[in-house]
């Protein structure tokens, strides 16, 4: 079973999927209490379109993944300013972007079997320096975040009060959806579309049922991004199934009964966001 | 222009489009005013794996399709009363179907094709018969939510009042999500699993920036959703592009200009107020 790590690809595999665990749970966390669970889901839908443009003009599909997701996350955060609209601004956007994806693929003859790859992503097909660039784009994400980590968490959790400390909530939740647009295009290569929205929710959605305080439930994020990774590549390697289908099959499977049998755990999450719970 | 009309898929591409687009212009007034674009996302793509399922079982896609989206439904509606604001349990629950559907995909691998027209729609290889199962469907969903019309307003706008009124407001909310896992169902085949959202909340999402009535809402919504349709397929019968693209844009103009004109009509002082049916109440402060 574990004699598959004298091969190459297994090794970069494991590598670049760690990093990609550990940045996603990292992000994710801010996502997931912001609110921004089908933004995240939205960016990496939109990064297909990108892709899908990139391949059509001839260009590296990283460009246009950037180009796209960067322009979609400014747009929602712009028209999501107010609540109650932001799901549906998110959903537009995601859309728009899908329609042009649709129109590219049209345009590009042979296109099943292209679209078909970016959306599902491989895991074998690493090579040394994809995994290079990744860890280095991902400790770059990883200190902007840090950075602005301690004015993101306040207007995370208390908008309206961080306003008025001038703490410049707009810019910060812009930066923060750019920085994740960032992540999603340069993890696409190595993991593909469906699996970053993945490990960007579930460790994060799970260690918040359980943990309180920010660093404890990153954390324990992190653990869990690492371990569904690990395992998923290591039972995908050894099987005839893909990797993305243990990793979420991982996440949801802890996640379920935690969810389950912590009711108190919710409540206490739901008062820490101070959030928009009826009298 | 007018003889390419005669044409049997045509005809068949026009009524499927007129009919989903009525059908889901009336359930996505509700799924904009409970604030479930999420989960109507989340739906369209549990029929992603339903089609796929059913391929590997050698069922029709839109059987797979229904059980599907039905089941997680009933599985969303369960986890949460309400699934405004739980965007994790959606978020969740969407992750994990989507790696079932790669699943499927990785085990199913006879044509990448197949593959992509569930996920952009085939509006064009609508047959007689999904006419038929369309339009039965579609009339079902449209009974039952005239049924229960107004407890379901009812509950989707001030649910705490409702409840205390003795209205039903979680198998409401149970009946609603399944009704939901039908339109998207029908919508699938004319758009495509990506582009469900583009039918079922985009048109919707205009109308209730126009007005807040909601059967001039319901009437908007509808109209918008057959512009948009039948003006799409004109446009990919004269141009070369495919009609999703055309459908896409067309409402996200309708979706933007309606932002404009709301943005306009109505002051900015005022925009901060919340709605009656979200959970946007700042936090008391003492």
């Amino acid at each position: 079973m574990f004699e598959i790590f004298s091969y190459p690809f297994i090794q970069n595999a494991f590598l670049a999927g760690s990093v990609v665990a550990v940045v996603a749970a990292v992000l994710g966390y801010f996502l997931v209490v912001r609110g921004l669970s089908f933004a995240g889901h939205a960016l990496s839908t939109i990064g297909f379109a990108g892709a899908a443009g990139a391949v059509l003009v001839g260009v590296p599909p990283v460009y246009g993944l950037m180009t796209f997701t960067v322009i979609a996350s400014l747009a929602i955060s712009l028209l999501g300013r107010d609540i109650r609209e932001r799901d549906i601004a998110t959903g537009v956007i995601m859309i728009l972007a899908l329609g042009f994806g649709v129109l590219f693929l049209s345009l590009y003859h042979g296109y099943a079997e292209r679209a078909y790859s970016i959306l599902f992503g491989t895991v074998v097909g690493i090579s040394r320096s994809d995994v290079l660039l990744t860890a280095l784009s991902g400790l770059g994400v990883l200190a902007c975040l840090a950075a602005i980590s301690r004015p993101l968490l306040f207007s995370s959790f208390d908008p309206e009060l961080a306003e008025t400390r001038g703490v410049p909530v707009t810019f910060l939740g812009g930066f923060f959806l750019v920085l994740v647009a960032i992540t999603i295009s340069i993890t696409t290569q190595v993991v593909g579309i469906l699996l970053i929205f993945a490990l960007l929710i579930g460790p994060p959605a799970t260690a918040l049922r359980l943990l309180h305080q920010p660093m404890q439930v990153i954390s324990l994020a992190v653990i869990l991004g690492l371990a569904y990774t690990w395992l998923g590549i290591l039972l995908g390697a050894n099987s005839s199934w893909p990797v993305s289908f243990f990793i979420t099959a991982f996440s949801f499977g802890v996640y379920l009964p935690v969810r389950l049998l912590s009711k108190r755990g919710l409540k206490r999450v739901e008062i820490a966001f101070g959030s928009e719970r009826h009298a | 222009m007018l003889d390419i009309l005669r044409h049997a898929f045509v005809q068949n591409a026009f009524l499927a489009g007129a009919l989903v687009a009525i059908f889901s212009g009336f359930i996505g007034y509700f799924v904009v005013l409970r604030g479930q674009a999420f989960a109507c996302e989340a739906l369209s793509h549990v029929g992603f794996a339903g089609a796929t399922g059913a391929a590997l079982v050698g069922a029709s896609s839109l059987t797979g399709i229904f059980i599907f989206t039905i089941i997680a439904a009933l599985g969303m509606g369960a986890l949460g009363d309400r699934l405004r604001g739980r965007d994790l349990e959606v978020g969740m629950v969407l992750s994990f179907i989507l790696g079932l559907g790669i699943l499927f995909v990785s085990i199913y691998t006879r044509s990448a094709t197949g593959v992509v027209n569930i996920l952009f729609g085939s509006i064009l290889s609508v047959t007689h018969t999904d006419v038929l199962v369309t339009l039965i469907s579609g009339l079902l969903t449209m009974v039952v939510l005239v049924i229960v019309f107004r407890p379901l307003l009812f509950a989707s706008i001030q649910p705490e009042v409702a409840q205390t009124r003795g209205v039903p407001v979680r198998a409401l909310s149970m009946i609603f999500l399944v009704l939901l896992g039908l339109g998207v169902s029908e919508a699938v085949k004319v758009v495509g699993v990506l582009l469900v959202f583009a039918l079922l909340v985009v048109p919707a999402a205009a109308a209730e920036h126009l007005t807040h009535r909601p059967l001039l809402a319901i009437l908007l919504s509808i109209l918008f959703g057959l512009l948009s349709t039948l003006g799409g397929l004109i446009l990919a019968f004269i141009g070369r592009w495919p009609a999703s693209f055309y459908i896409v844009s067309l409402t996200s103009l309708f979706y933007f200009v309606s932002l404009g004109i709301d943005w306009i009509r109505v002051p900015h002082r005022y925009r901060e107020m919340p709605h009656p049916s979200r959970e946007v109440l700042p936090p008391s402060r003492g």
